[in-house]
């Protein structure tokens, strides 16, 4: 009964992930480009949260009506200004500026936040739970973020279908010089698929801040592994394969924990080694988003 | 400076245009500048006093030289990697943490640790096949990320071993040397695996594999079009990369004598590779020389605060990587034609003759 409740939080912990997987698949899918710094990116969020929740006293679980857009906002921006500088000169340069970016994040943090262990404080919500028999518990919380990040991707599945924007979205990612010659200003679009995409990893880092404590290595030592990994076990470019990655992800490490709690990362890295080997045509398969 | 290949003298003996156009109108191509010429004998002496040195000043003069030789190896590797070969990593302290725990595993079996080096580095090597197997069929992002992924699965890996000090680290064993001998010794191991690693780098470059690499630096997909087998050019740069940093996680735990594996497997060192071989200029083999004295001198200047250390090298990574993708070398050779180590060729005009000393081995 322990291992089927192992199973269980896995699951919800891979909405978790697949809420980090999102964003760096939709990058990854539109730009052609992984963000190295996707990990960092979520943790500043955390991090704007607490800001927020400190100055405007109101629950850290509302603090998203002001961090995703903010996160949104400074997508696009980026996307206009360095990603795109970086992007005119190849592959290489912005895999090289996102990691530089990585890097500048998780010192300035450091620097300016301290390396203290922080969290997102939400009260009595962060240990409500209910049991089913007498050997499972399910926490809300994690009950909540696998229904945000089902909720996200459905909404990003909705969007990138039928709205005019999505469309523009699956067309530069298809042939981004085709919809050039249809009149679309790829950079426009470029940077309307990162909003989205840092909208999503600024939901993810306070998803994550809510679920346990954050420090400002988190991003690079955990985080951007793990969503990385996500999206790899999942299958490029297919959001649900993003949301099955994450839950496999999810279970594996929670499996490995019930074995021994030192397997717990090990076993979700082993997973995804054993994906690698066994359906590499799973990696490098059609590219289309939703 | 026009660096003009192997491959379009073989041309030439094709298409009669290009040979009435080439050497043979009274051109002469030869390998070297002046430049390289003085650069050789530099680098003749430098090694010399650099060998002397410990018998002139204290150790921890030579201490400080043993972290930049560490730099300079790893730095050198990741541009021959990334600059030639155009294989991103951001895993590559998977084989430093290797390199460090073979010499500790073989210490501990009554080895002396500097009779390790070359063993160590070797299995690392072996390590670096299975791994290139893996990550063969991944491309940039991917390559990348699942890179960092082994470096942590080694680390997981290593923290499982309770005999080789689990996650709390372990002292390397067998160094029986006075201290004085034993800087000494590090110095001159870490000397000699860096001079072994350019020497190395610089052959491959001249080698015939040489111009694939350049080739592949310069565009990949023409390179493969053009016939250049790219995948196994890519596969042996890999495995040398796997060794050279092999070899400096080696004399790294010689150097640290206490092994942690958070530290030994730390993305830090291969972000210290990246921003060396950008900011000094990646794809020259001088880049990464001058990149790491310039880190080097930061380091030692900006070292009280570690993070605003990280947070200035990453801006003005960033921002050469952006604005000035060659590098600081790239500027300064494109401003005054130098190249320390030429690994292409130099058409000279019809009329402007190299001295004699270069013609000699020039091609006719």
């Amino acid at each position: 009964m322990t291992w089927v409740n192992a199973v269980i939080q896995g699951v919800m912990l891979g909405g978790l992930y697949a809420l980090f997987a999102c964003g760096l698949s939709l990058m990854f899918g539109v730009m052609k480009v992984i963000n190295l710094a996707h990990g960092d990116l979520a943790m500043v969020a955390a991090y704007i949260a607490l800001g927020v929740v400190t100055i405007t006293h109101v629950p850290a679980v509302w603090s998203f009506v002001l961090v995703v857009p903010i996160f949104a906002a400074l997508g696009y921006v980026l996307q206009r200004t360095l990603l795109q500088a970086s992007l005119n000169r190849g592959v290489i340069t912005t895999l090289l500026v996102t990691f530089g970016l990585s890097v500048v994040i998780e010192n300035a943090l450091q620097q300016f936040l301290s390396a203290n262990s922080r969290e997102l404080n939400i009260g009595s919500l962060v240990s409500d739970s209910f049991s089913i028999g007498s050997q499972i518990t399910i926490a809300y919380l994690d009950l909540a973020i696998l229904v945000v990040a089902v909720a996200v991707l459905l909404g990003l599945q909705y969007f990138l279908s039928s709205s005019r924007s999505g469309r523009m979205i699956r067309a530069v990612a298809d042939d981004r010089e085709a919809a050039q010659l249809s009149g679309i200003n790829y950079r426009h679009v470029f940077g309307i698929a990162t909003a989205i995409a840092f909208g999503t990893v600024a939901l993810a880092g306070l998803a994550y801040g809510m679920y346990t404590q954050f420090d400002p290595t988190t991003g690079t030592t955990a985080l951007l592994l793990y969503a990385f990994e996500a999206v790899v076990i999942g299958g490029l470019g297919s959001l649900w394969g993003t949301l099955a990655g994450g839950i496999l992800l999810g279970v594996a490490q929670q499996v490995g924990a019930q074995y021994h709690a030192a397997d717990q990362v090990l076993a979700g890295q082993l997973l995804f080694l054993i994906i690698l080997v066994l359906r590499p045509q799973g990696i490098t398969s059609r590219r289309e988003l939703a | 400076m026009s660096a003009v290949g192997q491959d379009t003298q073989a041309a030439g003996g094709q298409h009669p245009r290009v040979a009435a156009r080439g050497p043979a109108a009274g051109r002469v191509v030869t390998r070297s500048r002046r430049s390289a010429l003085w650069a050789g004998l530099a680098a003749v002496v430098a090694i010399a006093i650099l060998g002397y040195l410990p018998y002139l000043v204290f150790s921890d003069t030579t201490g400080l030289m043993v972290q930049f030789f560490q730099l300079l190896i790893m730095a050198s590797m990741w541009n021959l990697l990334a600059g030639y070969a155009g294989l991103v990593s951001v895993g590559h302290q998977a084989f430093i943490g290797l390199g460090a725990y073979f010499v500790v595993l073989l210490a501990m079996h009554g080895l002396s640790p500097f009779t390790a080096i070359p063993i160590a580095t070797a299995a690392t090597g072996v390590v670096g096949l299975p791994v290139w197997w893996l990550v063969s069929r991944l491309r940039s992002g991917y390559f990348a990320i699942t890179m960092w992924v082994i470096a942590s699965v080694c680390m997981l890996i290593i923290i499982q071993i309770s005999s080789l000090g689990s996650g709390t680290g372990i002292a390397l064993s067998g160094l029986t040397q006075s201290p004085t001998l034993l800087a000494a010794d590090t110095y001159w191991a870490t000397l000699a695996v860096a001079v072994l690693a350019i020497a190395g780098i610089y052959a491959l470059l001249r080698s015939r594999l040489g111009l694939a690499l350049t080739a592949i630096r310069d565009d990949e997909a023409g390179a493969k079009s053009i016939g250049g087998r790219v995948g196994s050019v890519q596969r042996l740069v890999f495995l040398v990369t796997a060794l050279g940093c092999g070899a400096a996680g080696a004399v790294y735990a010689i150097g640290q004598q206490f092994i942690v594996p958070t530290a030994a497997f730390d993305v830090s060192f291969t972000a210290e590779m990246i921003f060396i071989t950008i900011i000094g200029g990646i794809g020259t083999i001088e880049g990464p020389i001058i990149g790491t004295i310039v880190f080097f001198i930061l380091q030692q200047t900006l070292s009280a605060d570690g993070t605003w250390y990280w947070i200035v090298l990453g801006l003005v990574a960033i921002a050469v990587a952006i604005w000035a993708p060659r590098g600081i070398w790239g500027l300064v050779s494109e401003r005054f034609g130098i190249r320390l180590f030429p690994v292409g060729f130099y058409v000279w005009p019809a009329g402007e003759q190299p001295r004699r000393l270069l013609a000699r081995s020039a091609r006719p």
